[in-house]
C-alpha cells in the first residue's frame, strides 16, 4: 500500500514540475534542444520521423529499444516466449501503421506502446477487439504545440521517477496490476497513486482537443 | 461525503492495465467517451502503464524480428482510427454492440414499463441497457459483486446521489439501493454486473433467474 510518506515524496516531485509559462522559455532559449533535457533518446520524435518521413532508421531504433521490452512485459504478463515474441512484432507493426493517430501532446512513447501492447494482449485472447470510446482526434488537427509537447515528455519523466522512487513493495502492487497479476481484493487495498500532475497536463491537451473539434 | 460520478482509482487502474471483463470495459469506455475527467484520468493510468513497460527487462527478441516486422509492414496498410463521435444518444463503442442507435435496441419487457437488452459480451460479468419510465423504481436491490451503471438518457436518483446523462454510479457489496428514475423523460441506462443482483422482495427473485439480472 502506498503510504503517506511515499505520497508526500511523490506530490513534491510533482509540485516542483515547471508551470507552462516556464516550459514555454525554456523551448524558446533551447530551440530544438529537446532532447538534451532528459537522459533518455527523445521517443516521441522517432515515431513523428516514421510518421512524417517512414524513417527507417527510426524505427529500428524505436524497435531495439521498446521491442524486448514488450516482450518482458508480455511474458510477466503470462504469454509463453513464442507468443511474446509474435506479439511484439505485431506490436511495432502497429505502430508504424497508426503512427498518423499519434499525439505527443497525449502521450509519451512509452505510453503509447504500452497501449498498443495492452490491446494486442486482450485481442490475443477474445474474438473481438477491445471496447474502444470515441476517438477525439477527430476533425481538423493543429499540428501539436512543442511547449504542450515538452511538458507532458517532462511530467513522464517525473512519473517514471516517482515510480522508481517508490518502495518496492509499493512498486510491485503497480507492476503486478498492469501484468494482470492482482486480485480485485489486492486492488482494492489500494489507494493514492502517483497521477496528479500528469492527469491535469492530460486534461489540459483534451480540452484544447475538445476546443480545436469545437471550432473546426 | 463527496459522491463521484467517475472512475475511481482502483478501476481505472484495472481498466488502463487491461484486466477487467469485457462488460465492464464496455461501460468504462462509453463512459470516456461523455467524461473528460475521467478519461483524463485513465490517460494517467496508461501513463503509469508506460513506466512499467519502460522498467521492464528487455528479453531479446530473435536475430531476425526487425527484418520480419519491416517486411510485415511493408506487406501492410495505415490502421483507421477509432470511431468518432455521431450525432444520437448512444455514444461509441455501445453503439457497434447494439448495432446502431437506440431505435436499434431489441428491448424485453420486464414488467411495469420498465425493459432491458442484454449485450453480447465475453467473461463471467454481463452488460446490459436497462429502460425506466420517468418516475419509475428499479426494484431495491444489494449487490453481490460490483456494478456499474452509466446513464446515456434522463436522470435517476437512489441512496447515495442523483445521476444522470454520463455518470457513472459504481456500486459494491456494501450498497443497497433503489434507483428511482426522475420525473419527465424516461432513464436509459447501460450497467455491468459481475455476480446477481440482491433483490429485497420475492418476486423480483423468481423473476431474475428468468431475466439474468
Amino acid at each position: 500500500m502506498l503510504d503517506a510518506s511515499s505520497l508526500s515524496k511523490i506530490g513534491k516531485l510533482g509540485s516542483n514540475g515547471p508551470g507552462k509559462d516556464c516550459v514555454v522559455a525554456e523551448v524558446s532559449e533551447l530551440d530544438g534542444a529537446v532532447e538534451t533535457l532528459s537522459h533518455a533518446p527523445n521517443w516521441e520524435a522517432h515515431i513523428l520521423r516514421v510518421r512524417d518521413a517512414r524513417d527507417e532508421a527510426a524505427f529500428a531504433e524505436l524497435f531495439d529499444h521498446f521491442a524486448p521490452r514488450v516482450k518482458g512485459f508480455l511474458i510477466n504478463a503470462g504469454a509463453n516466449a513464442s507468443m511474446a515474441e509474435e506479439c511484439a512484432q505485431d506490436v511495432m507493426v502497429t505502430l508504424w501503421h497508426k503512427s498518423h493517430l499519434y499525439d505527443p501532446t497525449r502521450a509519451s512513447a512509452a505510453t503509447w506502446i504500452f497501449t498498443i501492447a495492452r490491446n494486442k494482449r486482450i485481442d490475443a485472447f477474445r474474438k473481438a477487439s477491445r471496447p474502444e470510446p470515441e476517438d477525439l482526434g477527430w476533425g481538423p488537427e493543429p499540428e501539436p504545440d512543442q511547449a504542450d509537447v515538452l511538458a507532458l515528455r517532462q511530467q513522464s519523466d517525473q512519473l517514471s521517477q516517482a515510480i522508481s522512487l517508490l518502495p518496492e513493495t509499493q512498486r510491485t502492487i503497480i507492476e503486478r496490476a498492469f501484468f494482470g497479476d492482482l486480485s480485485h481484493a489486492e486492488l482494492a487495498e489500494e489507494t493514492g497513486l502517483p497521477l496528479g500532475t500528469i492527469k491535469s497536463r492530460i486534461r489540459l491537451a483534451l480540452e484544447r482537443l475538445r476546443t480545436a473539434m469545437r471550432q473546426g | 461525503m463527496t459522491v463521484s460520478h467517475v472512475l475511481n482509482e482502483k478501476l481505472m487502474l484495472a481498466y488502463a492495465a487491461g484486466t477487467l471483463p469485457e462488460a465492464f470495459n464496455l461501460v468504462i469506455a462509453t463512459h470516456l467517451s461523455l467524461c473528460d475527467e475521467s478519461r483524463a484520468m485513465v490517460a494517467a493510468g496508461e501513463a503509469i502503464g508506460g513506466c512499467v513497460l519502460d522498467r521492464c527487462a528487455p528479453i531479446e527478441m530473435g536475430s531476425a524480428a526487425l527484418t520480419d516486422t519491416l517486411a510485415r509492414i511493408k506487406r501492410g496498410r495505415p490502421e483507421a482510427r477509432a470511431k468518432a463521435a455521431e450525432p444520437g444518444l448512444l455514444p461509441e463503442p455501445l453503439r457497434t454492440y447494439v448495432g446502431g442507435d437506440v431505435s436499434h435496441v431489441k428491448w424485453k419487457a420486464l414488467g411495469g414499463g420498465v425493459k432491458q437488452a442484454i449485450l453480447p459480451v465475453e467473461g463471467d460479468a454481463t452488460a446490459r441497457l436497462l429502460f425506466i419510465p420517468g418516475g419509475q423504481a428499479v426494484p431495491d436491490h444489494g449487490h453481490n459483486g460490483m456494478e456499474l451503471t452509466l446513464v446515456l438518457q434522463g436522470a435517476y436518483a437512489d441512496e447515495v446521489d442523483r445521476f444522470a446523462r454520463g455518470d457513472l454510479e459504481i456500486a459494491d457489496e456494501e450498497l443497497e439501493h433503489q434507483p428511482v428514475a426522475e420525473d419527465g423523460e424516461d432513464c436509459i441506462c447501460l450497467s455491468a454486473t459481475d455476480a446477481p443482483l440482491k433483490f429485497n422482495a420475492v418476486m423480483p427473485r423468481l423473476m431474475q433467474r428468468y431475466f439474468r439480472i
